[in-house]
């Protein structure tokens, strides 16, 4: 199995530590990743902002490094979504290529829960975690139930968090509203944007969260800079950063995989 | 003016734009409730997609049929091509019968057609009888909601317009004591009115007939006494058959309030005994629609759920989208009809997909709201400024070398460098950090810690020690 990492541009640039976990525990799970080097950014800057022309080299230029892998996987929903829910306009429907880049390009967790199999990992994280759902992994990508939709499912980052020894999750009073990152919007509409991220964080603060985390690292920079502004008592990890963390304080530092249903 | 600064201007009185968020998120967790309870509900919305897809494919067909129909039972029907023609044909109908003083009960089309002011111009007085339309009309402004036209409005301010309009007490802000008052000066407007206007909630192809819900029941009152009746209805308002109510009447009010059924669903087929019943399709940029990949926009049933649930709706008011429609629809209908004036209502969106997954009728709103934006830069509607900042960033993050160098350059002056450089306020990094810290900016790259951490592996390896 060749298997592929993608960093996110801002990723790459400013949390190198989500990326190094992510390697981590891809590498603890067994998966021996590489990380192509001509990679850059999906082009979701461009497209969101309705760029589609400037969007376009990066598209083109994404399926061409990941071309030849049989998986693509990546620490950011949002990213994931880009490539497989927004390329239509950007990459020809009639590219063998592009279509199975695409298909194949996986969130981290649904790597690890959907392919691999693995529905539980062992680790210690004693802390109370606030588990920020993400909107493009939540409502794109269908990470988890979704509180609009009355169809169920799963929620994979609770899954794999929920396995951990000591951890607790943070009762919120809207479990799933946006956080107001939003790309472009954190800086067109800043005053929504931060009225959204401090009501977000307001509803951790009640519930005693302790850890905050999500699937995408962009709502954690746009949080992590209101909190930290305010300097509020809330820390700020990806979910992978937890995962690793989590899984180095194991007795077996190499994972076992606890079930092997999981065929993509 | 734009989203973003009547926004700002809103979420200011942070205190008034919490109290309008809870108001609203309050009528979404009625809602989740409400949909929980039915089983099928997810099958309901794929359902009523399913019929608007048919329906508006066989748009014409069905049209022409609902006019037979309509006709047959003695109904005159009108065809109005945009919204002048819409305000002419109901000034003719109404100073044929010589109407001075007009009831109306909720109707978004005739606020799309701004014919309110158009009748007054007439010398034709408008009386709203919805009790939010009602209030917003004392206060001389538009509706900020669809649904709850007056939901921006505190009920001491209520007290305060009734006060000076209506004569009740001075500081009075019961609910139930301003509700009597208002329906007791309604009941006398109903009684000398000479005319009655409604909008129409869904109109029948197979019946020829109209049906309206309220909560108030003020539709009915308002045609009960006059004996002319005139429906004006956008074209998209028709169904097959009188069996798809049975879809569509499930998911409305829950949608809308979180009711399982609205307090009045009346049906009406052709006049009352004695009386006229003119009814007005409208197209006004609607056949257009129809043919551009926006085209499920037109299966909105105006049921509001999309405002309700947008938390960019939620924190900055009706009023700061400037539009008939307010929210994700209107984001995408209000540009639809004048890009260049409501440029800014699809970028109003984190793209959360929140309304996509409410919406009773399935339109993907966030996708539609995402295809906008596209559609607006082809349109040279996004700014220069965002522009060329798109250009520059699409040309660096193309070429990999130009990427880390600019990267590494990035990372060194926002750890170097002073904050009013860093956070000069005209850039996006000052935006960003108006209210929130910057990134703490790292040494090294990931691809940086990487490819040392690959050098490592490489020594220690049993080749490189051989």
């Amino acid at each position: 199995m060749k298997v592929a990492l993608f960093i996110p541009c801002y990723i790459d640039q400013f949390y190198p530590d989500v990326g190094l976990a992510t390697l981590q525990v891809l590498e603890s799970v067994g998966v021996q990743v590489d990380f192509p080097e001509q990679q850059t950014c999906c082009g979701q800057p461009m497209a969101n902002s309705g760029c589609m022309s400037e969007a376009r080299p990066l598209a083109e230029k994404f399926i061409d490094t990941f071309a030849g892998y049989d998986y693509v996987v990546s620490p950011s929903g949002s990213c994931v979504s880009m490539v497989r829910n927004h390329y239509d306009h950007l990459v020809s429907a009639s590219d063998r290529q592009a279509t199975l880049v695409r298909r194949q390009t996986l969130e981290l967790g649904e790597f690890v829960v959907q392919v691999l199999g693995i529905r539980s990992l062992s680790g210690v994280f004693p802390h109370q975690v606030g588990l920020h759902q993400s909107c493009h992994g939540l409502r794109e990508l269908r990470l988890g139930p979704c509180s609009e939709s009355m169809t169920a499912r799963e929620s994979l980052l609770q899954l794999l968090l929920g396995s951990f020894t000591g951890i607790s999750f943070s009762q919120l009073q809207r479990k799933d509203e946006c956080c107001g990152f939003g790309g472009t919007f954190a800086v067109g509409e800043e005053a929504v944007s931060a009225m959204m991220g401090e009501d977000r964080i307001n509803d951790h603060l009640q519930a005693g969260t302790e850890v905050l985390t999500a699937g995408d690292m962009s709502c954690l920079m746009h949080l992590d800079g209101i909190i930290r502004r305010r300097a509020l008592p809330i820390r700020v990890l990806h979910y992978a950063q937890i995962m690793a963390q989590a899984m180095q304080q194991a007795p077996d530092a190499r994972q076992k995989r606890t079930a092997n249903t999981g065929q993509h | 003016m734009g989203h973003p600064a009547l926004a700002a201007d809103f979420t200011a009185d942070r205190e008034r734009a919490r109290w309008h968020d809870r108001a609203l998120w309050f009528v979404r967790e009625k809602r989740d409730r409400m949909a929980t309870g039915v089983p099928e509900w997810e099958k309901l919305r794929e359902t009523a997609s399913a019929i608007k897809r048919h329906t508006q494919s066989l748009m014409s067909d069905y049209l022409q049929q609902f006019e037979e129909n309509a006709t047959r039972h003695g109904a005159v029907v009108h065809w109005a091509a945009d919204a002048a023609e819409h305000n002419r044909i109901v000034l003719s109908i109404l100073q044929h019968h010589r109407v001075q003083r007009l009831v109306k009960s909720k109707s978004m089309l005739t606020e799309e057609c701004h014919l309110n002011p158009f009748l007054e111009q007439h010398g034709i007085s408008v009386i709203d009888t919805d009790l939010g339309e009602r209030i917003v009309q004392l206060r001389e402004e538009p509706p900020s909601h669809i649904v709850l036209p007056a939901i921006h409005i505190k009920k001491e301010e209520v007290g305060e317009c009734f006060h000076e309009h209506l004569g009740t007490e001075k500081g009075a802000s019961d609910p139930k004591y301003l509700t009597e008052a208002a329906r007791g000066h309604l009941r006398s407007c109903f009684c000398e009115a000479d005319a009655g206007l409604t909008g129409v909630n869904f109109a029948i192809a197979e019946t020829g007939g109209i049906v309206i819900c309220t909560n108030e029941g003020n539709a009915d009152l308002g045609i009960g006494m006059p004996k002319i009746h005139i429906a004006c209805m956008g074209m998209e308002k028709l169904l097959p058959r009188a069996a798809d109510l049975s879809v569509f009447l499930r998911l409305l009010a829950r949608s809308a309030t979180g009711q399982p059924i609205t307090t009045y669903s009346s049906h009406f087929h052709g006049p009352q005994q004695g009386g006229e019943l003119h009814i007005v399709i409208v197209d006004n940029g609607r056949s257009e629609i129809l043919q551009s990949e926006f085209r499920q926009a037109l299966d909105c049933i105006r049921c509001g759920a999309c405002m309700n649930t947008c938390p960019v709706y939620r924190r900055s008011g009706g009023h700061s989208y400037e539009s008939t429609v307010p929210g994700p629809i209107g984001s995408i209908l209000t540009p639809l009809q004048s890009p260049a004036e409501n440029s800014t209502l699809p970028f109003a969106c984190s793209l959360c997909g929140s309304c996509t997954d409410v919406c009773p009728v399935k339109i993907p709103l966030h996708h539609q709201l995402f295809a906008m934006r596209e559609r607006l830069d082809q349109q040279q509607l996004i700014g220069t400024g965002k522009k060329l900042q798109m250009k520059a960033l699409s040309v660096v993050l193309s070429n990999t070398w130009l990427y880390s160098l600019v990267g590494n350059m990035a990372r060194l002056a926002l750890r170097v460098l002073p904050k009013f450089l860093t956070q000069n306020p005209l850039t996006p990094a000052g935006q960003w950090a108006r209210q929130r810290e910057l990134p703490e900016a790292p040494r090294k790259s990931f691809r940086q810690l990487y490819a040392e951490r690959q050098q490592k592996y490489k020594n220690n390896s049993p080749d490189s020690q051989t």
